[in-house]
């Protein structure tokens, strides 16, 4: 039991009902020796629902067309697109022939692309998926605390692929380093020593959205893709075609929200 | 692109609501929301993680300042839309339209300021964190802008607005 004096703060509080229970009852207790205060509390309650009453069924009306969102993108991704594509094309029509090859060559290695994101969860996986200390630093059971760290580092809502229907368990995860900025990893096991790692980060390149590539190093490997700007990769040492229908399980629950 | 659409496209309605409880005015309201939605669209990529509602607010609220300002500098009064009132709805009775216009019109009297911070924090639901990131402005400055919103609000309920400092009860407890 506390005995913090009630203070106008949190009054307003109470009325705003964001108090923690112990201390709305204390404010009530207190409202029930101070019959002035309670009549103020209970007047500023009333405007509160006064006016939210009052204001409920704006949100309530259909939007217009002009407040249509999805509208509104398209409109602004189109203008820098086509001026992108408006551009290479020329480059290609005046330079032409082998000069256009090149390119070409150039546009399709992008840094921070596809095979380098593949390349960074290729590295993750040497090195956390044969750690037996520390393989992870947030553990599952912690599993919000992990996707609000990584949604807040990579600037995007981040969320944990669940592979218990394809027989692997979630042991949790970490921010790396990668050379394009921050990526999480998610590390999964199947309880016999085989362990899988997811890896995303922002694609700051062309590669906005690719489709499903394999990639392989030595007898490490898996696939790589990105949605929406945003690359995934999932690494194992399990054979590609296992690894498959894994990969189109994470991004299937990616995709949808 | 998705990741904003499915984030953003839910608080349309709540932006609206803001812009109209603000600016009393649906064409205008929903200028506002036009412009605060094509801004959010260009800036996605550049927002800082964080709230994505509290960042919403933000942009529409500095549009809605800076909407004020410019229409105070050409001396012009914003119009309040007394036809569009319809939007309480049908499920109100003649008595609820007239005790919801009632209130809307006192509040438009409170200063752009505090009305922001009670619409923000009583009709909206930001906490008080969010509100005073919408507002550019520390907590305790929205605690003290709360409480005289709620003060003058209840003297405008009650008759008593032009004799400010007489009729008010402090909300301090006697410790």
């Amino acid at each position: 039991m506390s005995h913090r004096p009630i203070a106008e703060d949190d009054l307003h509080a109470y009325v705003d009902r964001v108090l923690e229970p112990e201390r709305q009852a204390e404010v009530a207790a207190y409202l029930g020796d101070h019959p002035d205060v309670a009549r103020r509390v209970a007047a500023f309650t009333s405007q509160r629902d006064l006016l939210r009453a009052a204001l409920a069924p704006i949100a309530d009306e259909p939007l217009p067309a002009e407040l249509n969102l999805a509208r509104i993108i398209e409109q602004r991704s189109w203008r820098p697109a086509m001026a992108r594509l408006a551009m290479a094309a020329m480059l290609l029509l005046s330079i032409g022939g082998l000069g256009g090859w090149a390119v070409r060559g150039t546009l399709e290695i992008s840094p921070g692309g596809l095979a380098a994101l593949a390349a960074e969860a290729t590295a993750s996986y040497n090195v956390y998926a044969p750690d037996h200390v520390r393989p992870v630093e947030v553990r599952a059971p912690d599993i919000a605390e992990l996707v609000q760290w990584v949604s807040d580092r990579l600037h995007r809502p981040v969320k944990v692929p669940d592979l218990t229907g394809s027989g692997y368990r979630l042991m949790g995860g970490r921010l790396v380093a990668t050379s394009h900025g921050p990526a999480a990893m998610f590390m999964y096991d199947d309880d016999r020593g085989s362990r899988l790692v997811v890896l995303t980060r922002p694609m700051n390149s062309a590669d906005q959205n690719a489709p499903m590539t394999p990639k392989s190093q030595d007898d490490v490997g898996g696939f790589v893709w990105a949605d929406d700007g945003l690359g995934y990769s999932l690494i194992g040492r399990a054979a590609p075609e296992s690894l498959r229908p894994i990969a189109n399980e994470v991004r299937k629950q990616a995709r949808a929200t | 692109m998705k990741d904003m659409l499915l984030q953003v496209e839910p608080l349309i309605p709540v932006l609206r609501r803001y812009a109209r409880a603000l600016v009393r005015n649906r064409a205008d309201a929903d200028d506002l929301v036009q412009d605060c939605l094509e801004r959010a669209v260009s800036r996605w990529t550049q927002r800082h993680g964080g709230n994505v509602r509290a960042w919403l607010f933000a942009i529409l609220h500095n549009l809605a300042v800076d909407r004020f300002r410019r229409s105070a500098a050409r001396g012009r009064h914003v119009s309040i839309d007394e036809t569009n009132e319809d939007h309480f709805g049908n499920a109100a009775t003649q008595e609820q339209r007239l005790m919801y216009r009632d209130v809307l019109n006192k509040l438009a009297k409170l200063p752009e300021d505090q009305r922001a911070v009670l619409l923000l924090v009583a009709v909206e639901d930001l906490s008080y964190a969010d509100a005073a990131h919408v507002l550019g402005v520390p907590v305790g400055t929205i605690m003290s802008r709360l409480s005289r919103a709620r003060e003058r609000l209840q003297q405008e309920i009650e008759g008593t607005a032009d004799t400010p400092s007489t009729n008010v009860v402090p909300l301090w407890s006697e410790k």
